[in-house]
């Protein structure tokens, strides 16, 4: 039924260099749908950090380039919120003064896809037969859920796996602490942070984290290797191919 | 103004987060004013269609404030009220000081004010011999602690009531007790005596309309009212951008107002004040003026990038839901305005340069905007503040303020346009991670500029091979 369609990967730089499985598993749930994939392989940052870090002309750059490298493609799917949020949000506003560009920026935002609203509202699939025999925990990333406005898609797809009971923490929608660049440059604010969204972690008695955005993922998964807690923490297309 | 410390906002965030009594009281705050505005937002007929009219409302009285102003100020003087317009604090203080000299007074009240705060009215009342007495029972409990307010509506958040028991000790003389209704009551006694002595009354404006050309206070205690009929004189304070045009734009902000800063239908008690009390009144003041101030605000309206901040009623939902605040409290951020919108305003207010920790420290998570009863883009405004410190604006007297931060972004702008060099960077760097600390797979110590990632977390390793080069392969 998806035989004619097909999708090109937009590989957040995490993704590609930290948690290229991430990416594995992505691949394997287009091709169970029996959806073609491409992958331009001269891809690299769509330019987020620069441009939450005030550097407008280092992330105009990346949005002319990504602009050029995408701007073919039928659609675009990544697995990461945030930077869907910085190509389908922030790329048009960059360009504000330059009509050309604005309105390639506006056509590739247009067809960009955060890979759980892909596949739950376009593609209108929720069950792959995964199967995982645990309790999960699901967190929600601030620009996918705010920006993006992402929400149930992800515990959509989770009440389908088998055996996977969910568990909403407290606060969920509540900032990790992550935060790009403020991790590095406020780190006691951020770990502050992190540490509240540790605790509704461990109080919902989950085993799994799982989540949208490896930003976020790894940001948790940093704090809970250091202070030793056995929590593991799972992007959700790695969910969805167990 | 009260003293602007926004350099110190590191050190003092990080006393805060050790502050375990602020830790309990920022988390209480949050816990049970966050939600509950949320709720409130979703439980209006209009939902939240009515934050994006007020909105528009907000940003219709920014773009005629000249003509609201004027018809605001006519229409007070012809009540026989005074209307003052105050260039700068500077101005706004000595405008008040003239009036307490004339009428020789020793004592006055104030209603909760924050651009009071902002003009630092009560050090310039007291070195001028007048006694100045914070009527709204956070403030009063602040200034009796010789501190400042670390929440816009809540001022003593940060203070326990065992602490509270111990100032009251301490202070007012009575014998030590936490027990609330018993610590409201010792306050009441005290300020009583006050509102029936005071010579003048100070107070705040919660909101102004042009149509009507009355300004409204709104207060939980009762105080303001007191504060601003039984002296003799009203002095009220507003910042000009605080006006709507017509009482039906009122009436949408009026209905956000008390939902965003208290989680409350509306507030206890509601004032319209329009001028002096008439002949034919018995209650009210003799002498009524209104002090509006600019004091950078019309720098800030100048600019469209910014403008959109003077749309803020200040009721402090931001505060409410923001993680950072939630952990750092009001004080450290050293200046008058806190929490995101403190964030925007006071950089515009005073220096980007000085105060760029404000807005960098910020995670721009974006609850600030959900929460917000105008719907303010903060997050917007966040980034474009950073923007000003990235790249620099002479508008803005700012030039780029970390040349390090453009090096290393100038190279990466660089790495990023070409894959093969971008490829090079990563072997460079999964080679350089291997005499770096680890274990199980996970970094204890990154090098600078990265160390503070790994101050308190762990790093998952750069990967052996990328998600692309496995894809090149598999496509062989």
């Amino acid at each position: 039924m998806n035989r004619n369609k097909s999708v090109t990967l937009f590989i957040q730089c995490l993704v590609d260099q930290i948690y290229p499985e991430v990416g594995d598993a992505m691949v394997a749930v287009f091709q169970k749908l029996g959806i073609s994939v491409n992958c331009p392989t001269e891809q690299t940052c769509c330019g987020q950090s620069a441009y939450n870090s005030g550097y407008k002309s280092v992330s105009k750059t990346a949005a002319k380039r990504f602009i050029e490298i995408f701007e073919k493609s039928e659609v675009i799917v990544c697995p990461s919120g945030s930077c869907v949020d910085m190509v389908r949000n922030h790329y048009p506003s960059l360009f504000r003064n330059e009509p050309d560009w604005h309105s390639r920026a506006e056509n590739v935002g247009g067809k960009t896809y955060e890979f759980t609203e892909y596949l739950v509202d376009v593609l209108k699939v929720e069950d792959f037969g995964a199967s995982f025999k645990e309790k999960l925990t699901y967190h929600d990333s601030c620009h996918l859920l705010r920006n993006i406005g992402v929400k149930d898609q992800p515990r959509k797809l989770i009440s389908k796996v088998a055996g996977a009971e969910l568990v909403e923490m407290g606060n969920s929608d509540k900032c990790c602490g992550f935060g790009g660049t403020f991790s590095i440059k406020y780190p006691q604010i951020s770990t502050a942070i992190l540490d509240e969204k540790l605790d509704n972690i461990m109080s919902s008695g989950a085993t799994t984290v799982v989540g949208c955005d490896v930003g976020c993922l790894m940001n948790i998964q940093g704090r809970l290797s250091r202070k030793k807690l056995p929590i593991k923490t799972m992007h959700i297309a790695q969910l969805l191919v167990q | 103004m009260t003293t602007i410390s926004t350099e110190h906002y590191k050190n003092k965030a990080k006393e805060a987060i050790k502050d375990d009594v602020l830790q309990s009281a920022l988390a209480g705050l949050q816990n049970r004013l966050g939600p509950a505005t949320a709720a409130m937002y979703k439980n209006l007929p209009e939902g939240d269609e009515l934050r994006y009219k007020a909105h528009e409302v907000r940003m219709f009285a920014l773009d005629n404030l000249d003509m609201l102003l004027e018809q605001l100020a006519q229409k007070i003087r012809q009540r026989g009220g005074n209307v003052f317009f105050a260039r700068d604090q500077k101005e706004a203080v000595n405008y008040c000081l003239e009036i307490t000299r004339r009428r020789k007074a020793k004592l006055a009240v104030k209603g909760k004010s924050m651009v009071s705060e902002e003009i630092g009215l009560n050090d310039a009342l007291i070195k001028d011999g007048v006694k100045a007495v914070e009527t709204d029972l956070g403030e009063y409990i602040v200034q009796l602690a010789g501190e400042h307010p670390s929440h816009i509506i809540a001022p003593a958040i940060h203070k326990t009531r065992n602490q509270i028991g111990s100032l009251f000790e301490e202070k007012l003389g009575i014998s030590y007790t936490n027990d609330p209704p018993t610590l409201t009551k010792a306050a009441r006694k005290h300020l009583r005596d006050a509102f029936l002595t005071a010579d003048i009354g100070f107070s705040g404006c919660n909101l102004a309309c042009a149509e009507t050309g009355h300004i409204t206070t709104l207060s939980n205690e009762g105080n303001i009212r007191l504060a601003t009929t039984l002296p003799k004189v009203h002095v009220a304070i507003m910042g000009m951008e605080r006006i709507v045009a017509s009482l039906e734009d009122h009436d949408a902000l009026f209905r956000l107002l008390s939902r965003g800063a208290a989680a409350q239908n509306l507030a206890g008690y509601v004032s319209y004040i329009g001028g002096p009390a008439l002949d034919s009144e018995i209650d009210g003041p003799e002498e009524f003026h209104l002090v509006i101030l600019d004091n950078g605000r019309s720098k800030i309206l100048a600019d469209e990038e910014f403008k959109e901040i003077l749309c803020c009623i200040r009721c402090a939902a931001c505060l409410n839901v923001c993680p950072v605040y939630g952990k750092i409290g009001g004080h450290s951020y050293g200046c008058t305005y806190t929490g995101p919108i403190g964030a925007v305003l006071t950089p515009l207010m005073t220096d980007i340069g000085q105060s760029k920790d404000l807005f960098q420290g910020e995670s721009l998570c974006g609850a600030c905007q959900d929460n917000c009863p105008v719907n303010i883009n903060l997050p917007r405004m966040l980034l474009a503040l950073r923007a000003k410190t990235a790249e620099g604006d002479p508008r803005w007297n700012i030039k780029p303020s970390s040349p390090v931060e453009k090096f290393i972004f100038s190279i990466w702008s660089k790495l990023i346009s070409n894959r093969k060099a971008y490829d090079f960077f990563f072997r460079l760097a999964r080679f350089g991670q291997k005499i770096l600390p680890t274990k199980n797979g996970e970094i204890r110590k990154l090098p600078p500029p990265f160390s503070g990632w790994t101050l308190d977390r762990d790093m998952q390793q750069i990967a052996s091979k990328s998600f692309i080069q496995k894809w090149k392969e598999t496509q062989k």
